[in-house]
């Protein structure tokens, strides 16, 4: 359901109430921004403003599924290269990271897939594991490299039978923000593409993202989400939690 | 009102859209370009909110900010108004024959002397055509502009762009690289902009197409459509 809708029938979350928050800001910052510059424009209505951006932003989506080369694979480092101490990023501060029991932890699979049974950490561990050295690009404009491991998500999806025809595969975060993002078949079938286990052949710490998270090497580091408990094959467009707030949804690089 | 006569179409309608697209499109990337440097500076400074597109006010916080979804949105909206200028303006050029015209030659000679009359405030600036100085300075915002484009496509896409990023010293030096192009590209306007104060009468033809005919030079009317 939308906030519009919720708004209406008089629903409002607190979350919803930031998120209102943020739209305005975002919109005034944006007015702002364009009258110092385009002094004559009439843009203090800056809705359609914001709306064209945003409608950009998905053609961008195109362009960038349209460059996309699937066997392009990201150039790996040696081992030594990999950060011993990754940079911690997230939308909450590091007290807020949700510290998630391994063994009643269970990632649900809906959608277009055969097999809908939830998986454990252990049946994940069992299946075939692959690992990289590569670097994490971020959409801030730093980057570093790193060395994760884990299951190749395209094997997954195999093993799941899901329809990998469909067009987006879109996962759910178990964490303080409710993050959610989604991606295409085409990088969710990438070979650097991983449900992610290990950070230097260690599980993977609670700040970034234990249990299990998804890492890829053609995405931004915002597309990567951390306490995964949901994965879900779809035709329908899910967008994600940055995507709300205008970030662009391919985000590939 | 005078007939039509005493003027000529100076700058055709296609040049003048693309000149005014172009503009805008430099001056909502170089305010979103400020906001998203801000967002992790390579230097040791900021830059201020009021130069800004895209929120400003927390933009030093991590990317929770809105400002940098807003930047971002405005960055890679007015790179197309730049890619789609530029395409109309090359494929124009390219028929109408307005580059050789308007650009070459480049002597040196000449450059040296349109700096010096230039120096002493005395360069000549006729209508419709060129002086040395400005195709030098013009030949340097292409030359810039070239820059951007090259180490703007290997930030968008640093994986799959990858080999075009090595020449420029891979993804932490083509920040650098599309740094100091924007800061060329501010000179040039800097320039640009001087250049058309100190003859003002050069820009009533940039906007609306018209000069006086006495005031251009004879051979530049072969630019009459």
């Amino acid at each position: 359901m939308t906030i519009e809708r919720r708004l209406r029938e008089g629903g409002l979350s607190n979350r919803d109430v930031i998120d209102l928050k943020r739209r305005l800001l975002l919109r005034n910052g944006l007015s702002l921004g364009a009258m110092t510059l385009l002094a004559g424009c009439d843009v203090t209505n800056s809705g359609p403003v914001d709306g064209s951006l945003r409608l950009v932003s998905r053609f961008n989506d195109g362009v960038q599924g349209f460059l996309f080369d699937p066997n392009k694979l990201a150039p790996t480092y040696p081992e030594s290269a990999a950060a011993r101490e990754f940079r911690f990023n997230a939308q909450y501060g590091e007290e807020k990271v949700p510290v998630i029991n391994p063994d009643t932890w269970r990632l649900e699979v809906s959608g277009l897939v055969a097999n809908k049974a939830p998986w454990t950490l252990e049946q994940l561990k069992a299946l075939p594991q692959t690992s990289y050295v590569a670097r994490h690009v971020c959409v801030e404009g730093w980057s570093m490299i790193g060395k994760w491991g884990g299951v190749p998500l395209r094997a997954f999806l195999e093993k799941v039978g899901a329809d990998t025809s469909a067009k987006y595969v879109a996962f759910r975060c178990d964490d303080p923000i409710g993050y959610s993002s989604s991606i295409d078949m085409a990088s969710a079938r990438h070979p650097q593409t991983i449900l992610c286990l290990t950070y230097l052949d260690k599980p993977i710490e609670p700040k970034f993202g234990a249990p299990m998270r998804i890492k890829m090497t053609r995405k931004l580091g915002f597309k990567q989400p951390k306490h995964v408990a949901a994965l879900h094959v779809t035709n329908d467009y899910p967008g994600g939690y940055w995507e709300n707030y205008g970030y662009n949804w391919f985000a590939g690089v | 009102m005078r007939s039509g006569d005493d003027y000529v179409i100076l700058h055709p309608a296609v040049i003048r859209v693309c000149h005014w697209v172009w503009a805008a499109g430099i001056l909502l990337l170089i305010g979103s370009g400020f906001q998203i440097y801000n967002q992790e500076p390579l230097f040791d400074f900021y830059f201020p909110s009021n130069l800004i597109i895209g929120n400003g006010d927390d933009s030093v916080a991590v990317h929770n900010d809105i400002g940098l979804a807003a930047a971002l949105l405005v960055h890679f909206f007015a790179m197309w108004l730049l890619f789609t200028s530029l395409l109309v303006y090359v494929a124009y050029g390219l028929v109408k024959g307005h580059f050789r015209r308007k650009f070459l030659p480049i002597w040196p000679r000449q450059v040296i002397g349109d700096v010096f009359d230039f120096l002493r405030g005395r360069l000549s600036h006729d209508l419709g055509t060129r002086n040395a100085v400005q195709k030098l300075l013009y030949a340097f915002a292409v030359a810039v502009m070239a820059m951007m484009v090259w180490s703007g496509l290997v930030l968008w896409k640093p994986i799959q762009f990858y080999e075009l990023g090595i020449p420029l010293g891979g993804y932490d030096v083509a920040r650098y690289v599309h740094f100091f192009g924007m800061a060329g590209i501010v000179l040039f306007i800097i320039v640009h902009v001087a250049l058309t104060l100190m003859v003002p009468k050069v820009l009533p033809p940039m906007i609306t197409g018209r000069a006086r005919r006495d005031q251009v030079e004879a051979h530049a009317q072969g630019e009459t459509p």
